[in-house]
């Protein structure tokens, strides 16, 4: 007994180191290809894929590789040294960051920008139909945490039309939020229109006028330590392009704003 | 504890031992150096600090007492009977152990979820779990019962049956061993045991935040506390986790304090 537990144990010890050592290998496939890092918001995963992909169909030999992520999780990680060419976030606030931390190589623009939407059930079991529902005590409402860009939209949505939200958590992130309502744990939470659309079928939206107050822009700029800033730079056209344009307003993205 | 004359160590198993340790305890002491001890008090001591603190020693302990409660039967069961199955069952409890938190988060949401398999049922009572302190309470004390069955299983097969064996022949009913012979023996294993299980809970994140949600003062633990901090205010966040590392070494040194651990 104890014998065959004893080779058990060695052949799976066997099978972990192999798995290890292929996996290795693996990573250093593509060694002989240029590798254009870019950091990206957690709500750019669909757009910049598709967009990375486009990217690497016109530029033989390059790579594209995301580092997908809460915006202020990026800069923190860039801020301790970590290696990219392009970063692109959810909110002015922490761009501004980057920049005052000299991680940018030039200007940073804007490409999009992105409204709160409600989120319901499909079957909106509380019957959500307005912003001002959402504080009714008997709706259970889940949103983001003041402290990430889309709690701090939810913050001036709420100033501008008065309403105080009693929410029955305030979440690390948008995603976090969008699962309690696709889970239909939630009544209804606070989420961008593009993760609405990204969804599908499983959340319903429903538009408030109020919106307009808490538009969060996303702006995107080349890293000063990058090595390959003139891939970069394209990367950053096609995004800022008709093509970046069309991709993003397909996910429900708006403009920049003037 | 006995003293025993140890055999010789072969030399050279000392340099992975250091290097394993010193993997430990650099991290923890690297943390160290990135605290702002100027105003540790004031970044430990704010609102949002304190009702953490005080809401994962509560829900811990909480959590801790339904382990001692359905974890000491759970380990007498499979330590002191055989039935078909048994090492199936025993390898199912012990399944939270091994299984990331938040896997753990999401059977929980399914079960006791408003929409999960007995959401609705307790719905029914007026009970709703989402988002309330209870739902702390439960995913901590799912990731906490494995360590308090597998520390008392392991008490109760060291221990034996011998004692137990010799009180029944003198006529004692199964209560009166189980609570005067078997659980005075297995005391120190129990002990240790639950002094795992509240360490455990205390640090329990990842069911916490897929399960319970996060509002300050009911759901909002320690750990949930610091990761949110981390996004905007780095310093309180490691002022934070040495709080959470402090108290962890205190319920360590407690625990070698008995002797037990």
């Amino acid at each position: 007994m104890r014998r065959r537990a004893a080779a058990l144990g060695s052949v799976l010890l066997l099978v972990a180191a192999v798995a290890c050592a292929s996996g290795e290998g693996g990573d250093r496939e593509p060694s002989g290809a240029t590798t254009l890092t870019v950091y990206a918001a957690a709500s750019l995963t669909e757009t910049f894929t598709e967009l990375g992909g486009l990217f690497e169909a016109d530029h033989e030999g390059v790579e594209v590789t995301f580092a997908f992520g809460g915006s202020s999780d990026l800069v923190a990680q860039l801020q301790q040294g970590a290696p990219g060419d392009v970063l692109a976030t959810a909110d002015a606030a922490s761009m501004r960051q980057a920049v005052g931390d000299d991680l940018l190589g030039g200007d940073p623009v804007d490409f999009a920008s992105n409204t709160l939407q409600i989120a319901v059930p499909p079957d909106n079991p509380a019957g959500v139909a307005s912003l001002q529902d959402l504080a009714a005590p008997r709706v259970q409402v889940v949103v983001c945490a003041p402290q990430v860009p889309c709690g701090s939209a939810t913050g001036k949505v709420e100033d501008a039309a008065g309403v105080d939200i009693d929410p029955v958590s305030e979440e690390q992130s948008v995603t976090d939020v969008l699962d309690k309502v696709r889970t239909g744990e939630a009544d209804a939470g606070l989420v961008y229109v593009t993760d609405v659309r990204a969804a599908g079928d499983r959340v319903r939206g429903v538009r408030f006028s109020e919106s307009s107050v808490g538009v969060n822009t996303y702006p995107i700029g080349f890293l000063e330590g990058g090595k390959h800033q003139d891939l970069a730079r394209e990367f950053i056209e096609l995004v800022t392009g008709d093509v970046g344009r069309r991709i993003l307003a397909d996910a429900g993205f708006a403009g920049p704003q003037p | 504890m006995s003293r025993r004359a140890h055999v010789a160590l072969p030399g050279w198993l000392f340099v992975p031992a250091a290097g394993g340790a010193l993997f430990v305890v650099l991290p923890l002491a690297a943390m160290l150096t990135r605290v702002e001890w100027g105003d540790f008090l004031g970044l430990v001591s704010s609102d949002s600090s304190v009702d953490a603190l005080l809401l994962s020693l509560r829900t811990s302990c909480a959590s801790t007492l339904l382990c001692v409660l359905f974890g000491v039967p759970m380990a007498m069961v499979l330590a002191r009977t055989s039935f078909r199955g048994q090492q199936l069952v025993r390898s199912l409890v012990l399944l939270p152990l091994v299984l990331p938190p938040v896997v753990g988060g999401i059977a929980l949401l399914y079960t006791f979820g408003r929409r999960g398999l007995l959401g609705e049922s307790l719905d029914v009572l007026g009970i709703q779990v989402a988002f309330a302190t209870t739902a702390v309470v439960l995913a901590q004390t799912f990731v906490a019962l494995p360590f308090m069955v597998v520390s008392l299983e392991g008490a109760l097969r060291t221990a034996g049956g011998r004692f137990e064996s010799v009180a029944s022949t003198l006529g004692a009913g199964p209560t009166t061993v189980f609570r005067r012979v078997t659980l005075p023996l297995v005391l120190p294993g129990l002990f240790s045991g639950a002094v795992l299980a509240f360490a455990r809970s205390l640090g329990e994140f990842g069911a916490t935040i897929t399960f319970a949600g996060s509002v300050q003062g009911v759901t909002r633990t320690l750990p949930v506390e610091i990761y949110l901090q981390r996004v905007t205010d780095p310093d309180a966040a490691v002022a934070l986790s040495l709080v959470l590392v402090v108290v962890a070494v205190m319920v360590i040194g407690l625990a070698r304090g008995r002797g037990s651990l």
